[in-house]
Order: C-alpha cells, then sequence, then structure tokens
C-alpha cells in the first residue's frame, strides 16, 4: 500500500513537472474579457469556469440563430462553428 | 525501419552538431525565460497568461510605471463623470503571480543575443521577448504639435496628466465657447475613442454651458460606430455637435499652441479649449528593437504574434499591425492571452495551433445610452481577418432601455477587465 502511495505521489509530481494547463480552443481565450475568469471578479456577466458544457453549447447556438437576444453575444456567435463551440464550451466546463 | 532509443539519440547528437535541430527547449534545470516589455492591458495579461499556461516558465514585466492608468473610461473623467483614481492600477497582484516585475524602462534590444537593456546599464536575457508598449505620440507629424504644445493642446490620449489637464481645461472655459478636438487618420488607438470624447464632452457642455459648441475636425470620411453616434447627437445634443469630414476640410495641417489654433486646407478654426489627437505610432522600444516598419507598426504572425521583422520577438497590442483588429483594451487582453498560449507551446517545442480572437468594444454617448461593436477574428492571407458573417454594431434600431443595458454592461466590462488584469 505504502509502495502504491509513493508511486502515485511519484506519477502526481512528475505529471505536474512536464504537463501544461490544456491550452484554450480556439477562441475560448476572449471570452474572459467580459466573463470573468477569476472568482475575484464580481461582474454581471456570467463566469463560465466549470459550468455545464452543454448548457454553454445550447446558448451560444441559440444566440447564433436568433433564439435567444443577446446585446454582444448574437454578433460573436455567428463567428464560431458548432465544432468550435462545442470546444470552447468542453473548455470552460473543465476550468476550475 | 524500426529506430531504437540508441538509434535515435545518434541521430539527435549527430543533427545537433550540425546545427540541424531547433533550438531545444530548456529542460527543468533552467527554466525558459520570458521578458515582457509594458504592463498595460496587452502586456500584464501576456505576463499572467504565461505563469498560468506553463508555471515552469520565469516571467519577467519590464514596467517603468507603478501604476497603471487606463485609457477606457478616460473620457469620462474629462467629462466629469468620474474621478481619474477609479482609471488606476497597480502590480501587486501580478506580482503574486510570481511574476518578476522590473520597475525600469527598457532601453535598447539585442535580438541576436537575446537580451534587453534597462535605463541604468542592466541586462535582462531572454529566450523569448513580448512587447508590449502601445503607442507613442507621433511628435513633428502635425506641423506646431510637440510636447510643449501639448500642455496647451493636450492629446489626453495616454490616460494621467493629459486627461486632468483637458477636464480642467474644459470647467475653466466660460460659457459660450468653442471646444474643438481634431480627430487623426488611421490607424490609431482606439478608433471609436475621438467620437465617445466628443458626446461626453456635449453631455457636460449641455449641463453646465449649454451656449457652447464642439467642433470635431476628422482626417478622415468615416468613423467606427458613425451611425450610431450620429443618430445618438442628433437626437441627445441637436446642434450641439458638428462633424467635419476630411472631404469637407476637417483634416488639420498645422496648429499654433500660442492661440490654439487648427489649420486645415480651407480655414483656420479658434478654440476656447482645444483636443488634438495627434498621429500615433508604436511605442518607442519597438522602433529600437527593429520590429517597428516605415509605418511606425508591427508587422506580425497571425497565429503567434511574432514580429515579421525579428526573430522570438513578440509584438502585441496597440503596437501591432493585427490586421482587421482594432487598438483596443479588449483586443490587447485577446491578443495578449494568444500570444501566451504560442509562446508556452514554442518554449516547450511544439507548434502552436490557429487561433480565433474576439474583440468588443463599448462606447457612451451619455452615462445612460451605450453602443458597441464586436467582431470575431482569425489567420487568413498571413493577417487577422474578420470572419464574415459575424460581428458589427448595436442595432440602429434599438430602444432606450438597450442603450441603458450597453452603458451598464460597458461598466461591467471595465470591472471585469481591469480585475482580470490587474485585480
Amino acid at each position: 500500500m505504502r509502495r502504491a502511495v509513493a508511486a502515485a505521489i511519484a506519477c502526481l509530481s512528475v505529471g505536474a513537472a512536464v504537463v501544461s494547463a490544456e491550452p484554450p480552443p480556439p477562441g475560448a481565450a476572449s471570452c474572459s474579457g467580459c466573463h470573468p475568469a477569476s472568482p475575484r471578479v464580481a461582474s454581471p456577466v456570467p463566469r463560465l469556469a466549470g459550468r455545464d458544457q452543454a448548457s454553454i453549447v445550447r446558448a451560444m447556438q441559440e444566440f447564433r440563430s436568433g433564439a435567444r437576444t443577446g446585446t454582444v453575444m448574437d454578433r460573436i456567435a455567428k463567428g464560431f462553428t458548432d465544432e468550435e463551440i462545442q470546444a470552447i464550451a468542453a473548455w470552460l466546463a473543465a476550468q476550475p | 525501419m524500426k529506430t531504437g532509443r540508441r538509434e535515435f539519440l545518434k541521430l539527435g547528437v549527430a543533427a545537433a552538431a550540425t546545427g540541424l535541430l531547433p533550438r531545444p527547449a530548456r529542460g527543468q534545470g533552467a527554466a525558459s525565460r520570458v521578458v515582457v516589455v509594458g504592463g498595460g492591458f496587452a502586456g500584464a495579461s501576456c505576463a499572467r497568461a504565461l505563469r498560468q499556461a506553463d508555471p515552469r516558465i520565469a516571467v519577467t514585466l519590464v514596467e517603468a510605471n507603478a501604476t497603471f492608468t487606463a485609457c477606457p473610461f478616460s473620457n469620462e473623467v474629462i467629462a466629469g463623470l468620474r474621478e481619474l483614481s477609479a482609471q488606476q492600477f497597480t502590480y501587486e497582484r501580478v506580482a503574486a503571480d510570481g511574476i518578476s516585475i522590473v520597475p525600469s524602462a527598457a532601453t535598447a534590444v539585442d535580438v541576436a543575443g537575446r537580451s534587453v537593456a534597462l535605463a541604468g546599464g542592466a541586462r535582462l536575457a531572454y529566450d523569448r521577448l513580448v512587447l508590449a508598449p502601445g503607442i507613442d505620440i507621433r511628435w513633428g507629424a502635425l506641423p506646431g504639435y510637440d510636447e510643449a504644445a501639448a500642455a496647451q493642446m493636450p492629446h489626453a490620449w495616454r490616460a494621467g496628466e493629459q486627461t486632468v489637464l483637458l477636464r480642467r481645461q474644459l470647467e475653466a472655459m466660460a460659457d459660450g465657447g468653442v471646444v474643438v478636438i481634431s480627430a487623426p487618420a488611421n490607424p490609431f488607438r482606439c478608433p471609436p475613442g475621438p467620437y465617445e470624447r466628443a458626446s461626453l464632452i456635449a453631455h457636460y457642455l449641455k449641463a453646465k454651458k449649454p451656449r457652447s459648441k464642439l467642433l470635431l475636425l476628422d482626417a478622415k470620411d468615416a468613423f467606427s460606430k458613425q451611425k450610431l453616434f450620429q443618430a445618438a447627437w442628433a437626437d441627445l445634443y441637436p446642434g450641439l455637435i458638428e462633424w467635419v469630414p476630411l472631404s469637407k476640410g476637417g483634416n488639420v495641417t498645422a496648429v499654433d499652441a500660442a492661440t490654439r489654433t487648427f489649420v486645415t486646407d480651407f480655414g483656420r478654426h479658434q478654440a476656447a479649449v482645444a483636443n488634438v489627437i495627434p498621429p500615433q505610432k508604436a511605442g518607442r522600444i519597438a522602433e529600437l528593437a527593429g520590429v517597428a516598419d516605415k509605418t511606425g507598426w508591427c508587422p506580425i504572425d497571425p497565429i503567434t504574434f511574432e514580429s515579421r521583422l525579428q526573430p522570438a520577438v513578440h509584438v502585441i497590442g496597440d503596437s501591432a499591425i493585427a490586421g482587421a483588429m482594432p487598438k483596443s483594451a479588449f483586443a490587447a487582453n485577446a491578443q495578449a492571452k494568444t500570444c501566451a498560449a504560442a509562446v508556452a507551446r514554442l518554449l516547450a517545442g511544439g507548434a502552436p495551433s490557429t487561433p480565433k480572437l474576439i474583440n468588443t468594444c463599448y462606447s457612451l454617448v451619455a452615462p445612460d445610452y451605450g453602443i458597441s461593436i464586436a467582431g470575431v477574428y482569425a489567420p487568413a492571407g498571413g493577417q487577422l481577418a474578420e470572419v464574415p458573417g459575424a460581428g458589427g454594431v448595436s442595432p440602429a434600431d434599438a430602444p432606450r432601455s438597450t442603450r441603458a443595458a450597453e452603458a451598464a454592461l460597458a461598466q461591467a466590462w471595465f470591472r471585469t477587465i481591469t480585475g482580470e488584469v490587474f485585480g
């Protein structure tokens, strides 16, 4: 058991030293210009980190189709494909 | 043929000996070093995003000023709607991310030797350099407009003392005075900025000095969010703002600071308060590093923001030629995060992925009347191009409730971006 824990710790430390944070997919890095990434920032614009992936996808698709009205998100969503929206939503959902 | 580990190593040694391998990523013993010059929206964002992308990177931020004064919303300071202190931010939280802050000015870049010289003589070695120096005024480009003239006819295009000076001049002006603003040809920092400024000064004049007028002399025949601004001016400030485009004699060819006079091809305009928004160029260190071209701005690769002119030097924010992206704080922040991801990948020996970037810019026509422009950008033809079908400005026929909502969102955006970058 002790050996297994030691091995796990070794794996963890190697992982931490070698693996960098997953880079944001195309477009995702821009979101935090309005949607705060930092939990210290208070804003009426919702924080997206850790949100459910499917709900982010649905919101983007509705902004894009016009089913949901926005002030700027309707204009921004039109610049992204379904695949890009999926990737952005998955990355945001995985953020702490 | 199967290549064993030993053969692979031999190949590597041979390739290294003949110089065929790219510069290797630094091992764990020696962290990669990135120096970022300039602590504005671009530079401070990039420094923090680099640490987040890969905490092994040693990041140094070179910034001569202990306090950053933000330009977005500085037009509200000029119009007496907000104090300059609301625009000011310090670097404690940036330093707390493990970024070494060097309170000095970069004076030269040795691109071949990969080091930055600082005022006082010290040198900082780097593996990759990020330049985010913002803008410099192109002194001498407008005859009569030099640093002494700016004390009489403030530009207020780099926020700080100049912002306060313009506000004081407006406050001291007698009712009935003519305020003259001159706007430059493209490109320049904050394309809708001169028109937001005219709007908010008009807001101040309407309330405090209702017999006054505002003349906006423009070196262009079209400007950002033009229809929205002009419709709002007709609605909110009828007869107060006169916009003179290039084709009607708006191009200012010289100024006389002693008499606060603007000279155009069509005549002379004497102002009670004169605001010269002068021609601009990339911040001086860009020129010294050899990354600015003859336009005065810095051509870059749209995937990595690496300079087209010098290796291992990246340029972000207002000083970069970012294709269709405007010179805005939002764009600077988006570019900074994209550049940081690319630099981290390059330092790790990988290939950067193709990015997509967003810009959103709000302008206030009145404190409760906001309009916006948004765009989505992707590399195309070696530049950042607008993604077709996306972006655009606020609807022309929106009700006042939408304008009020966008004004509130503008305020929220400022709190978010400054919280993200400095908080």
